[in-house]
């Protein structure tokens, strides 16, 4: 059956409510099991060996010592994982990472693995691993890769998007252009110009629970992986492809996880874990270290950024350009070309061109933070708005909200947009208390506006009704904030009856159909369209059974509030039955009852935001402190708003840590010298004050109640709001992420010279 | 390794002493547990000190306090006694870690672990604190400042254990502070430090003056011209400027992860007046 | 390394394990008392995730020697709720959506509690800098703030 996934208004009586979350309980007393509370009996414990140098070649390792260690059951290096990725880069480059082959490309890069009956043997195995090592020069600064005289990383590596490609290797893996119309023409036309050059660090995204995973191979080819994972389907797709498995033969659980934002998206030791226990014959428990989560999983990249912005004395923008320099790790990938793609996604431009250039370095592989890439690139232009708005004499908001995009913009990526939010959080972000509040001493505000695509994908629901009418949702996308309380709202809303009866559940791989990841914040987006689906196919087949039982026409049976209802009174009054009513003769009728929903969510609806941030600043130490923050989005539909608050604050929170104190600090080594909580800063509970939310509501045109993505772009407006607070607080632009204490002192003295 | 929990100070100072290996005291565990989670991290024995009576206690008598090895920092205030005569150390120990580090940590170990950023030590110095040192062949004092040698060293012998530190009473009219600086509002290692202890005569003028420096150079720096630039002043724009560049001239910091020399110069002149003014408050300065 | 018996309470129970001088009390909660509630987040004191009350004070289990566990009394998440009932922190996480992934909830409802233990009524910025040492990444700490100030009225007896 089709399924319309057109918008339809309508009030709602479950949807938008708030509701306590079904796995709360669990959460609270410790009950909920995560990645590292499950054990397999027999199971092995796992330890990694990983390289201290930046870049070096693997010219031997012998393992013999190490497997001669008694308790220790199998060691593994890239012999154990043969190469069958077929010529698959992307694949190749989840192999090359989670055990080094040739070559190591960072500091801590994976070289060996052990699996031993416990923590010391398997410590004891490990130091016994000896590593031949050839080190090579190393190169770690976005832009130092990029000169002619830089190491090269890889000599396959020749930038690919130029015409012609070049013939020398070098670190610059592609390059992307997107945009429309002709800068020098709309440059020539402007009366002030603003072109400036950021740099943002590299940042990680800092989930509190470290990977971790026990896996199970057995001979005959099956095997069971229990994981931490935002895609437990993609990574059993992706172990399956790398160990020479058939896919339906593993089965991947995914546990409770402790925080993902996209970093758990992507497979990182889980394919040596299966090798171990392969080898072994025993199941094998692997859990990351703390240092080695900073060091050998995926942070963000590192960028360095050109804005140029022109404009009318009247404050219309006439030609936007920018050029983006993003780190992708050791492997090309496409970073920079999606903060190409979000530059100037705000804005309604005749004018404007923007240039990604993916750069290799020596640092870990790069994966998805929250709006990957946008937070940058939203950077480096709202920086420049803001500069350029002064420059005009306009205010900050109004320069925005005269150029702003809106239904009919053709986007600076591409397509034209349909109605969209960032128009109407301008104007709620003008009309907001928080705007016309009084600074106070050495306190100053600043603005920014985010977008996100959000991601729609592959997605399956199974919604089962027992004979007592309560109803169970099997969902494949897993839960990271709170879905499954939305989801049991939004089967609710669909079903007409209470949210008290419905149990959401995340389903293994061995009982759904394929499901992408929880990320692009498609969760609720995807999942609940599935989840719709699944229960429309639900109410036809309880339509089919009362027809049965009353023995009238199908298409006599309608469904309303909740029950199935005699169409006019040629049936005679006939009492309406409820989903109880109904499962409770199930078995005489046809059998148990279920919909289901196999389909690609499409349009999942772009989402915009204004953040507006109030930070106050020691002129004498360059200490700050952000004294307010009110985070305004279109959510098109919240479908639970305590949920929707808590990604918007949640987003928020990360950015405000990214553009104050967090970085990557790197030695003169190429050795990553702050892998720990004490020194990669992220925001603790005094740093913050209570976040204000405002959720905005323009549905969403391609989901039945105008659900949009929402747990992305809170993290996109941050760096620049918090950027142009401090830069109006001193009087300096702040052009370098984070804008730590240094950098602002730095700032304050150079102003006072 | 060998864990032994001995009963009393002599047990303690014979099993350390009579090791030839790496051995280690614990009491609060959160620096020595950090070093155990390293792989390369090796101990043939590790001392716990907290089942030796009177470890655990803070004593207060006519002329001193004595505060044993193994009371947590959270407990020093909770001692309304303690708290009142010397708030700058109190704050200082109160400053390390988290809520669940100071339930846990204490000073004798902040000293001894020997960090050039130690919160506790630059405020125990400039109190004044000795620490009553145990050794195999008996009891000796020393003055605080001389036990941190360097980072992660220590002036004390093989079997040598701190039983206590000893802070003196206050004189009347003293007032001490500690500042810090950190990148967030807790849970940081200090980028700079500074502990200021203040005596006044009954008229307000300061005469004397302790200022000692942390995480400016590898170990506490005791700033003599510092102390000068208030003896005699009340704190007067002059005098503080004076007592700023004294500290930052004195300081002899490194670039690290934390900081830069630039960085820590320029701000601990900034904190050395801010706790300079506060220690004068408290000590009735107006 | 010889194993060191250890006898100690737990959640008021007697309790009695066996553990290697270097293991941590986290170790021994997780690997040998099957208490998962406490979790290991950094392993070096530094995220609050592995707290628990020890003899009264909220430490981090992770900087504790499991021998250390002697003789003394220890709290766990898992003997926060009296039997079926919950604590009040525990509800108001729930009811202020408090916890988004809940990774870090239990540290930072044995932190709570052990500061509504020794100020019933704490003000804002006391609840936050109480609470410095627990990380929490989804939420920006505002509904767990939130939570807590609505639980210690709720204890005081201030709720309407």
């Amino acid at each position: 059956m089709s399924f319309d996934a057109a918008y339809q208004s309508k009030p709602f009586n479950s949807v938008g409510t708030r509701p306590l979350r079904p796995d709360g309980v669990d959460k609270v007393t410790g009950r909920a099991r995560y990645g590292a509370d499950f054990n397999m009996p027999g199971q092995l414990v796992a330890r990694v060996l990983r390289s201290a140098h930046a870049h070096a070649k693997i010219k031997s390792i012998d393992t013999s010592r190490a497997e001669a260690v008694k308790g220790v059951k199998a060691v593994v290096t890239a012999t154990d994982l043969p190469d069958l990725t077929d010529g698959d880069p992307a694949l190749f480059a989840v192999l090359d990472n989670c055990i080094a082959r040739e070559k190591v490309m960072y500091d801590g890069h994976a070289v060996a693995a052990v699996a031993a009956i416990d923590e010391n043997a398997a410590k004891a195995a490990l130091q016994l691993i000896e590593v031949d090592y050839e080190i090579l020069p190393h190169v770690i600064d976005v832009d130092a890769a990029t000169l002619p005289d830089a190491p090269v990383l890889n000599e396959a590596i020749f930038t690919q998007g130029v015409e012609p490609t070049p013939t020398t290797p070098s670190n610059v893996a592609n390059r992307s252009e997107f945009g429309h119309g002709d800068v020098k023409v709309g440059f020539a036309q402007a009366d002030f110009v603003v072109e400036r050059s950021y740099k943002t660090e590299q940042t990680h995204q800092g989930y509190i629970e470290p990977h971790a995973c026990v896996a199970s191979c057995n001979p005959d080819g099956t095997a069971e992986l229990w994981v931490c994972t935002q895609g437990h389907f993609v990574y059993r797709q992706i172990c399956a492809d790398l160990l020479g498995l058939e896919a339906s033969k593993l089965r991947v659980t995914p546990s409770e996880i402790g925080g993902g934002f996209g970093g758990k998206t992507h497979v990182w030791a889980e394919p040596v874990a299966l090798a171990l226990s392969r080898k072994a014959n025993r199941p094998v428990k692997l859990i990351m270290s703390r240092e080695e989560v900073f060091r050998a999983s995926g942070p963000t990249s590192a960028t360095s950024i050109d804005v140029k912005i022109g404009a009318k004395q009247d404050g219309t923008i006439t030609a936007a350009e920018a050029t983006l320099r993003y780190t992708s790790g050791p492997y090309a990938d496409m970073w920079a070309e999606l903060g190409a793609m979000t530059s100037f996604a705000c804005y309604d431009l005749m004018n404007v061109k923007t240039v990604g250039l993916e750069v290799v370095v020596n640092r870990p592989k790069v994966a998805a933070y929250r709006a990957p890439s946008a937070p940058m690139a939203a950077f480096a232009v709202e920086s420049t708005i803001d500069e350029l708005a002064q420059k005009i004499g306009m205010d900050s908001v109004d320069f925005r909200i005269k150029n702003a995009a809106s239904e009919g913009t053709q986007s600076s990526y591409g397509p034209v947009y349909g109605p969209i939010g960032i128009g109407p959080t301008l104007e709620a972000a003008k009309a907001h208390p928080h705007m016309s509040a009084a600074l106070g001493e050495n306190q100053g505000r600043g603005m920014a506006c985010g977008f996100w695509f959000n991601f729609g994908g592959q997605t399956c629901t199974d919604l089962n009704i027992s004979a007592d009418g309560t109803v169970t949702i099997a969902v494949g996308t897993v839960d990271v904030g709170g879905s499954r309380a939305s989801l049991s709202l939004i089967a609710a809303e669909e079903l007409g009856i209470s949210y008290d009866c419905i149990k959401a559940v995340i389903a293994d791989t061995s009982m759904l159909g394929y499901n992408d990841m929880t990320d692009g914040s498609r969760g609720t987006f995807s999942t609940s369209m599935a989840t719709i689906s699944a229960a429309r196919n639900a109410i036809e087949v309880m339509r089919q059974r009362v027809a049965l039982m009353w023995e009238i026409p199908l298409e006599d049976v309608y469904w309303e509030d909740g029950h199935a209802h005699a169409a006019g009174t040629k049936h005679g009054n006939r009492a309406p039955l409820s989903v109880k009513d109904i499962a409770a003769e199930a078995a005489n009728t046809g059998g148990p009852i279920a919909g289901h929903s196999e389909l690609v969510a499409d349009g999942a609806g772009v989402s915009f935001a204004t953040h507006i941030c109030d930070i106050e600043v020691d002129p004498e130490t360059g200490s700050s402190r952000v004294a307010r923050y009110t985070v305004i989005q279109d959510a098109g539909k919240a479908v639970h708003p305590s949920y929707v608050e808590g990604q918007y604050q949640g987003g928020a929170a990360q950015g405000i840590g990214w553009a104050l104190n967090e970085e990557y600090i790197y030695g003169e080594d190429g050795r990553l010298q702050n892998p720990g909580f004490l020194d990669y800063r992220i925001p603790v509970c005094s740093d913050l004050p209570m976040i204000d939310t405002q959720i905005l509501e323009i549905p969403n045109p391609n989901h039945p109640y105008g659900v949009r993505g929402v747990g992305e772009t809170s993290i996109v407006p941050p760096l620049a709001a918090i950027a142009n607070a401090v830069s109006n607080a001193v009087g300096v632009r702040m052009a370098h992420i984070p804008v730590s204490p240094p950098r602002i002192l730095a700032a304050l003295n150079d102003a006072k010279d | 390794m060998r864990y032994e929990r001995p009963q009393t100070i002599e047990a303690a100072t014979a099993l350390l002493a009579g090791t030839e290996a790496k051995s280690f005291v614990l009491a609060g565990g959160t620096d020595l547990l950090v070093r155990m989670q390293k792989d390369d991290f090796e101990a043939a024995l590790i001392v716990d000190i907290k089942a030796i009576s009177a470890m655990d206690t803070v004593t207060e008598t006519d002329d001193s306090f004595v505060i044993g090895a193994a009371v947590p920092s959270a407990a020093l205030s909770e001692d309304a006694a303690l708290l009142a005569a010397w708030p700058g150390v109190v704050e200082a120990a109160n400053l390390i870690g988290s809520t669940q580090i100071q339930g846990r940590c204490t000073i004798v170990g902040n000293l001894c672990n020997a960090s050039p950023a130690a919160d506790s030590v630059p405020a125990l110095v400039a109190a004044g604190a000795v620490a009553r040192v145990a050794g195999p062949s008996g009891t000796r004092e020393v003055p605080a400042i001389e036990i941190p040698t360097g980072p992660g060293k220590t002036s004390l012998a093989k079997g040598e254990i701190i039983e206590a530190v000893v802070l003196p009473k206050p004189e009347a009219r003293a007032g001490d502070a500690y500042l810090r600086f950190i990148p967030r509002t807790e849970m940081d290692i200090a980028v700079v430090g500074v502990g200021v202890n203040l005596t006044l005569d009954e008229g307000g003028i300061v005469t004397a003056a302790r200022v000692a420096l942390g995480a400016v150079g590898p170990k506490v720096i005791l700033v003599n011209a510092a102390a000068k630039t208030l003896i005699g002043s009340k704190l007067e724009d002059t005098a503080i400027e004076a007592l700023a560049e004294a500290c930052s001239a004195a300081s002899t910091p490194i670039d690290d992860k934390r900081g830069t020399v630039a960085f820590r110069k320029q701000v601990v002149g900034v904190l050395a007046r801010r706790a300079a003014q506060t220690a004068y408050t408290r000590a009735g300065g107006k | 390394m010889s194993s060191i018996a250890v006898s100690t309470t737990i959640n008021d129970d007697d309790v009695e394990f066996l553990c290697q001088p270097n293991e941590t009390l986290l170790d021994v909660l997780r690997n040998r008392l099957g208490l998962m509630g406490a979790k290991e987040g950094c392993g070096t004191g530094d995220c609050g995730a592995c707290s628990t009350i020890m003899d009264g004070r909220v430490v981090c289990s992770c900087l504790v020697l499991g021998a250390e566990a002697q003789g003394r009394t220890i709290e766990t998440i898992e003997g926060m709720a009296k039997g079926s009932e919950l604590h009040p922190l525990q509800r108001k996480f729930i009811e202020h959506a408090a916890l988004q992934c809940g990774i870090c909830t239990p540290g930072f409802l044995m932190a709570a509690k052990a500061l509504l233990e020794v100020n019933p009524d704490p003000t804002e910025s006391q609840i936050r800098f109480w609470l410095a040492g627990n990380l929490c990444r989804c939420t920006g700490y505002d509904k767990i703030v939130r939570a807590v100030q609505d639980a210690a009225a709720e204890l005081r007896g201030d709720t309407p």
